[in-house]
Order: structure tokens, then sequence, then C-alpha cells
């Protein structure tokens, strides 16, 4: 009896973990072949306004990019504060804090910038959007930093000190450059994941047909786009959605497994 | 120098306690006018954006509401109507009931749905697998967690809900499907802090149930389960906060009505939804309402997830 609960037990696990892998087996054939199918090397040459993808996927990778250059900065430093500088209640007030932005309904945020940085100026902007992103990314960073941080023995630091460095002269030069790989993978995760982040963007800095860089204007965004074209009732749309999701999501593990593949032989 | 780093990194990490105090201060100013216009009623009430007359009682208002969401177009053009003939004063109410409902049902599907699959996937990574096929299952599954969750959405529109509407009936797009897309979407961050919570559990511990003659079964149940338990139910209920605010994979499937469900398979919102769909066209009142909706949600959220983190997951077990 005990044998046989045990292998109904391992069964039923097993079974669990073949069910975890169909699902993503399924979301990633289902994308591959929807993805690929409507996929043309046109895509990458003309704009949503003629049928293609280019200022979308422009359009994302900037607002990610320049929300990763804020975020990531502010980040790493608010990370270095919590882990090398701050003692006591207020440095763990923040590490909590920040723990619980990194679980924030996104949606939220973007309602939260779009009362401050888009009905002032009356209407969606580049800017906005990228407000909103960097306000996700610097939770996850701080997080990241911290935590690897916290990886680097105290003998280092003490070593740096010894010789007479300032404190600010070891963190940068010798915690920082100690723990880059884990904070590298980090960085690179949170920004695989802002990149296909949408709801922030909704009303912020929506998205547009049109290829453009000018950040006060709304901005294109794959993502926002995706949204748009799946709801519309014509088939030419939806493929266009099947094959910009197919983009987004190649781009988006791509990024993570290069983040994953830095650190493949420290755990 | 070194002052001005130490300033620097200061108020870097006061930043997220500005943010955060800004957040809720913000949305509480954007609420306002629908703060005070609907006060806590707001919660209980399942009208929304409908006109109704200024001077009706509000007893009247609600022995109709139940078919009012039904007949909205109808009460509409009569109130138009009313309109034109008397010029009676109207104002439009927003009640807040639908789309909390829906966000807590769909939640609990999801939860419901993924918490036997996470629990399995979990034992099974760090109990059945051995190293190599932990490893390899494990990152499968934390690459299932990284697809952006508008991905989830499409999948689950074009190729799961028509699954799920032959099996069990009722439409494509409602709270059934959308709930249990949303518990795809949680299962692999789940499963993964589940995993890293038994992991935990000390070798030594393990090892001498095994020479006890314990089989696996045995020891998930009576050694790694008791031994891990504050940090899994810290996961599942991490989870939980997680799928509250997500917006994406829910608002291709929920069908984004303003009815409560009488079936599980019925359409209906929930507040990110609400917010993702009505926002764009949404002024006045109607936008202090959503950040109103807004509110309720952050509240939701912070409080669950720092249930979470404070009471079960403290700092050094997770």
């Amino acid at each position: 009896m005990r044998l046989q609960i045990n292998k109904l037990f391992l069964a039923l696990s097993i079974l669990s973990a073949l069910i975890g892998l169909g699902f993503l087996g399924w979301i990633l054939v289902t994308l591959f072949i929807k993805g690929v199918s409507s996929l043309h090397l046109t895509l990458f040459l003309n704009d949503l306004v003629d049928g293609g993808l280019r200022n979308l996927i422009v359009g994302q990778l900037v607002l990610a990019l320049l929300a990763a250059l804020i975020g990531i900065p502010l980040g790493m430093i608010a990370g270095i504060y919590i882990r090398e500088y701050g003692h006591g209640k207020y440095a763990n007030l923040i590490r909590d804090l920040s723990d619980i932005m990194v679980s924030a309904p996104s949606i939220v945020i973007g309602a939260f910038v779009y009362s401050f940085a888009v009905a002032p100026f009356g209407g969606a902007n580049g800017f906005a959007g990228i407000i909103a992103l960097s306000i996700m990314m610097i939770p996850i960073i701080i997080n990241t930093t911290d935590s690897m941080l916290s990886l680097v023995p105290k003998e280092l630091r003490e070593a740096g000190m010894a010789l007479g460095a300032s404190k600010y002269r070891v963190i940068l030069d010798v915690v920082i450059k100690a723990a880059k790989v884990g904070i590298m993978t980090g960085v690179l995760l949170a920004f695989a994941r802002i990149a296909g982040e949408t709801a922030p963007l909704l009303f912020t800095s929506e998205t547009s047909n049109y290829f453009n860089l000018d950040l006060t204007e709304s901005f294109p965004s794959l993502t926002v786009s995706i949204y748009n074209l799946a709801n519309e009732p014509e088939k030419s749309s939806r493929d266009l959605a099947w094959a910009a999701s197919f983009i987004l999501t190649v781009m988006v593990l791509l990024i993570n497994l290069a983040g994953r593949y830095l650190t493949r032989n420290k755990k | 120098m070194e002052k001005l780093f130490q300033k620097i990194s200061l108020s870097s990490a006061t930043l997220v306690l500005v943010l955060l105090l800004g957040i809720f201060t913000t949305l509480f100013i954007s609420a306002k006018p629908a703060v005070e216009a609907f006060g806590l009623q707001f919660i209980t009430d399942q009208r929304w954006n409908q006109e109704i007359p200024l001077i009706e009682s509000s007893d009247t208002v609600i022995e109709d509401s139940d078919d009012a969401i039904i007949a909205d177009e109808d009460d509409e053009d009569m109130i138009l109507d009313e309109d034109d003939e008397e010029d009676a004063a109207t104002k439009t109410v927003f009640g807040g009931l639908v789309p909390i409902i829906g966000t807590l049902l769909s939640t609990l599907i999801a939860l419901l749905f993924a918490m036997p699959i996470a629990m399995g996937i979990a034992v099974f990574l760090a109990e059945i697998a051995s190293k190599n096929i932990s490893k390899f299952v494990g990152m499968a599954i934390e690459l299932l967690a990284a697809i952006p969750s508008i991905i989830f959405g499409m999948w689950g529109l074009y190729y799961f809900a028509p699954l799920i509407a032959d099996t069990f009936g009722g439409y494509q797009v409602s709270l059934l499907t959308a709930g249990l897309v949303l518990g795809v979407m949680i299962l692999p961050f789940m499963a993964a802090v589940t995993r890293d919570s038994m992991n935990t559990t000390p070798d030594v511990l393990k090892e001498s149930a095994y020479a006890l003659g314990a089989t696996k079964f045995e020891v998930v149940k009576d050694i790694i389960f008791p031994y891990s338990k504050t940090g899994i139910i810290g996961s599942i209920i991490l989870a939980l906060g997680r799928a509250l605010g997500e917006t994406m994979a829910v608002a291709f499937l929920i069908g984004a009505v303003y009815s409560l469900p009488d079936k599980i398979t019925d359409p209906t919102i929930s507040i990110p939804v609400a917010m993702a769909v009505n926002f764009g066209e949404a002024s006045g009142l109607g936008e202090s309402a959503l950040f109103y909706l807004g509110l309720i949600l952050f509240v939701m959220s912070f409080a669950v997830i720092s249930f979470a983190k404070f009471y079960f997951l403290k700092r050094g077990n997770a």
C-alpha cells in the first residue's frame, strides 16, 4: 500500500512536470508556426502604416534601452546603499519596499505615470513610457545588486580598506568587480522583462503607426501594437500580431538566455 | 567624494520610498472626485457608467440594479428620452463591485489550477529528477516565466480558450478561460519559488528518513513539507499577489463586460482590464473612478504581497 501510494505520488509529480513542459512547448510551437508563416523580410523594412513592423521593433528597443539607462544606474546605486552603507532599519525598509515593488501591478504604475507625465502635457509621449518602464526596472535591479553584493566575501572589502582605499573606491573597484557577472545577469533578466512589458505603456507612450524617434509624441511600441492588432477582425492584422509576437518572444528569450549563459558555471 | 557618493546612494535608495508614496498619493489625488462622489459604497456597487435620475431615491435603484446591466442600453435610452421631455437632472454612477469580484475570482481560479501542478513540478525538481534533468526542466520552467504576458494572452485567446470552451461549454472569453490562462502564467513562478523553499530542507533530515525506510512520498509529506511549509505558503501568496495585478493575459480573455458572472463560463471584467480597456476613452468622473479602482488594486496587492513577505517569507529562510 505504501509503495503504491508512493508510485502514484511519483507519477503525479512527473505528470505535473510534463504539463508544465507541455504548456511551454505548446506556446512556443504555436508561436513558431504562426510567427514563421507570417514572417517576411519586408516586415523589417516597412513601418506599421505599410504593413511592416520596423518602427515598432525599433521603438520598443529604444524605450527599453532608455529605461535601462535610467533604471540600471539608479537601481545599482540604491542596491549599493542598502548593502554597503545602510545599516539597521532604514536599509531594511528600503529592501522590503523594493521587494514589494517588484510585484506591484504594472498597470497601476502606468496610471501613476499617466497622471504626472501624460495628463498635464495633453497626450501620450515617449518620455512617459520610459519613466514607467524604469520604475518597473529599478526595484528589480536593487534586489539583484543587493543579493549579488551579499555574496562578495567580507575579506575582499577589508583587504581593500587595508590598502588605504576609501570606501567608495573599494566598492567601485573591488566589490562591484567581484559581483560583476551576477549583476550583469540580473541586469539582462530585468531588461528582458521590461522589454516585453505592455501594461505600463498602454496609456503612457501608447503606440504609433509611423517611424518616430521624437520622445515628445506617442511612441511606437511592439507590445502595445500586438494588443491592438490582435483585437482587430482582419486576418492580416492578426497575422501581423503573430509575427510581432514571435519576434518579441525570440528577442526576450535570447536576452534572458544570454543572461543565464553568463552565470552558467556559477550554480 | 566619499561623502558625495554616500549621499547619491542614499538618495537613490530613498527614491524607492518616494516612488511608493508617490504612487499612493497620486492615485489618491486622481481618485479623489470618485472617492468623494461614491465613498466606500463604490466597493459594493455593481453599476458602472450608468446614468440615473438625481432625485430618485437609492432604494428603487437597488431594486432594478439586477437587470440594469443586461438592460443597459434600454435604460440609457429611456433616461435620454426623459432628459428630452422633462430635462430631469441625471448623474452617472460608477461602482467597482464587478471588477473587484472579477479580479478575485479569476485569481482564485488561477490559484486552484496552478497550485497542485506547481507543487508537483517543485517536488519533481527538488526530489525526483536527477541533477541534469532537474536543471534542464527547471530552466525550461523559468523560460516559461520569462515569456511576456501579452503572448500568453494571444495564445490563450486563439488556442487555449477554444479548447476550454469546447470542453466546458460557454463562451470563449470568460472568467474560466481568463483564470486558467492566468494560472498557466503564474505556474512557473510558483513552481520555482516552491522548489527553492523545498531545497532548504537539510539533507540530513531527508537521509535519516530514507534510512528508516520511508518512501519518497513519506519524505515529502512528513519531512520536506513540514520543514518548508511557511516558505511554500509564502510563495503561493506571493504568486497570488502577482496574479491580482496581471493585465495583458487577462485582457484578451475575460471579455471586458461589466456584469457579474452567473456561471464560471460567463464573461466579466477585472480591475487591471477595466483600466486597460476604459482608460483611453474615460474622462472626468469616469477616469477618476478608474483611478479609484487602481488604488484598490494597489492596496490589495500591496497587502497580499507584504503579508506573504513578512509573515511567511522572513528574510533568511527564503
